[in-house]
């Protein structure tokens, strides 16, 4: 089984795709098709596609975009960001993206198992978002905004119980720092779960994301791995060789 | 002309999203009369298998697939669970498959001591043990992306075509006279799956 790296792209309300440091100050990276485009070419392994304002403008996803997205890129796609409904869930289904990002709505439980029940475990991928390290983390929903006051351990199983086929642990406090994963948190969620652990927050190079797939991360995610904005707003799109990162897995502890 | 059968099971657009890039045609049916007349078909599904056999029931389907498939002799690609479906049952379910392959669909077993997860999400290297439509090199080495969790046991090692490393090797493709599966998603596998629905459509 080859480990898996994937790019995390960030829509905001104009559908402009940005980079976020710590859930808060952005920084504009380009047009989202095109870089998604790029990414193909390089063919990666999968993408996520989050959309970071739509709950907050309490908008619906975008479905032509989405069609439009899907209609070009043959791989694994992931879609996150205002959903809310089944039927959501269904027409994004129906335009060619077969994974399902629940973050605010994943609090509910109910929610995700009716997704899962309808959908298939496989399609329903849960992000759970936490601040902090060890016994003092702490989960959030609204893109950081409000806490919810379970264990995190917990929280997790019982997504995990509910149907979630994936769960993702976005470290909200390393989110753009490219200081590494909280590779601890990682490491003590995966041991805890059966289903695939994707990490996602602080990766900024490529040993970083060996570092997570170390430590029991099914799947490495990054938004600033994989993307630099150089001078003149110039995006370069940068994707490990998979074969590499086999390399640095397997060589060393 | 390809038919992908609508059963509301099944990630269709993602297919037809592909077959539109390589210029294959195709149509979308869920009609019986569509389905036992088609020129080649796709089985698409993904998620239980009960729940995927039902709804091939309800919308009375599998008399026009195995008209189609037994009668007719026309070719049909089983994807994902669509390929589950081709066999006798499913330890996943109680209700029967179509039967066309002797194989039984068994739960993935992680090996004791193995970090391997269930359901295997991801990509893999798929290795054909013979040569065949879909995979017409059998020194060829292609990675496909997978999500599953049960997985196809063939009675005879010949109606496998290729295997892909689960801790063991498991059959990964199927192919038997007219009748062809993948456990793996073409779809979702950039040039690798456009290969290899292009191949189908070639047929």
């Amino acid at each position: 089984m080859r480990p898996r790296l994937i790019p995390v792209l960030l829509l905001d309300s104009s559908r402009r795709l940005v980079k976020t440091v710590r859930f808060g100050k952005r920084t504009y990276v380009g047009d989202p098709l095109n870089v998604i485009r790029l990414f193909n070419e390089k063919e990666v392994d999968e993408i996520f596609v989050l959309d970071i304002d739509a709950t907050s403008d309490r908008r619906t996803p975008d479905l032509g975009f989405l069609r439009e997205l899907a209609s070009e890129c043959f791989m694994p796609l992931a879609y996150g960001g205002g959903i809310t409904s089944l039927e959501q869930c269904e027409q994004i289904s129906r335009a060619g993206i077969e994974k399902i990002v629940l973050g605010t709505s994943s609090e509910n439980k109910g929610f995700v198992s009716d997704v899962s029940k309808n959908m298939g475990s496989q399609s329903v991928v849960a992000c759970v978002d936490v601040f902090g390290s060890g016994v003092s983390a702490r989960c959030f929903t609204r893109s950081g905004k409000s806490p919810i006051n379970i264990d995190l351990i917990r929280h997790c199983v019982e997504l995990q119980e509910a149907g979630a086929g994936e769960i993702v642990l976005q470290s909200i406090d390393r989110d753009g720092t490219r200081s590494g994963y909280n590779v601890e948190l990682i490491r003590m969620l995966a041991s805890q779960l059966a289903v695939p652990l994707v990490a996602l927050g602080g990766a900024g190079e490529a040993t970083h994301l060996v570092e997570a797939l170390k430590v029991g991360a099914s799947a490495a995610a990054s938004g600033s791995a994989f993307i630099f904005v150089g001078r003149l707003r110039a995006v370069l799109i940068n994707s490990p060789d998979p074969a590499a990162i086999e390399m640095l897995i397997r060589g060393g502890s | 002309m390809i038919t992908i059968v609508d059963y509301g099971v099944g990630n269709i657009g993602a297919l037809e999203n592909m077959f539109d890039f390589l210029g294959v045609d195709c149509t979308v049916s869920n009609r019986p009369e569509d389905v036992g007349n088609a020129d080649k078909l796709l089985l698409p599904g993904v998620g239980a298998f009960d729940t995927a056999v039902n709804a091939l029931n309800r919308q009375n389907l599998i008399p026009a697939l195995n008209y189609a498939v037994c009668r007719r002799k026309r070719p049909i690609l089983g994807v994902c669970l669509g390929m589950q479906l081709l066999c006798r049952g499913s330890q996943e379910g109680d209700l029967p498959g179509l039967g066309w392959i002797d194989a039984d669909v068994r739960r993935l077993e992680v090996p004791s001591g193995s970090k391997l997860k269930v359901p295997h999400i991801g990509w893999a290297d798929v290795r054909p043990i013979r040569e065949t439509n879909l995979f017409p090199k059998i020194h060829s080495m292609e990675r496909f992306y997978f999500v599953h969790s049960y997985h196809v046991c063939c009675d005879r090692p010949n109606d496998v075509a290729a295997v892909v490393d689960f801790g063991r090797e498991i059959c990964c493709s199927v192919s038997a006279g007219n009748i062809y599966g993948v456990q793996f998603h073409p779809e979702k596998s950039h040039r690798f799956g456009m290969r290899l629905l292009k191949a189908f459509g070639d047929l």
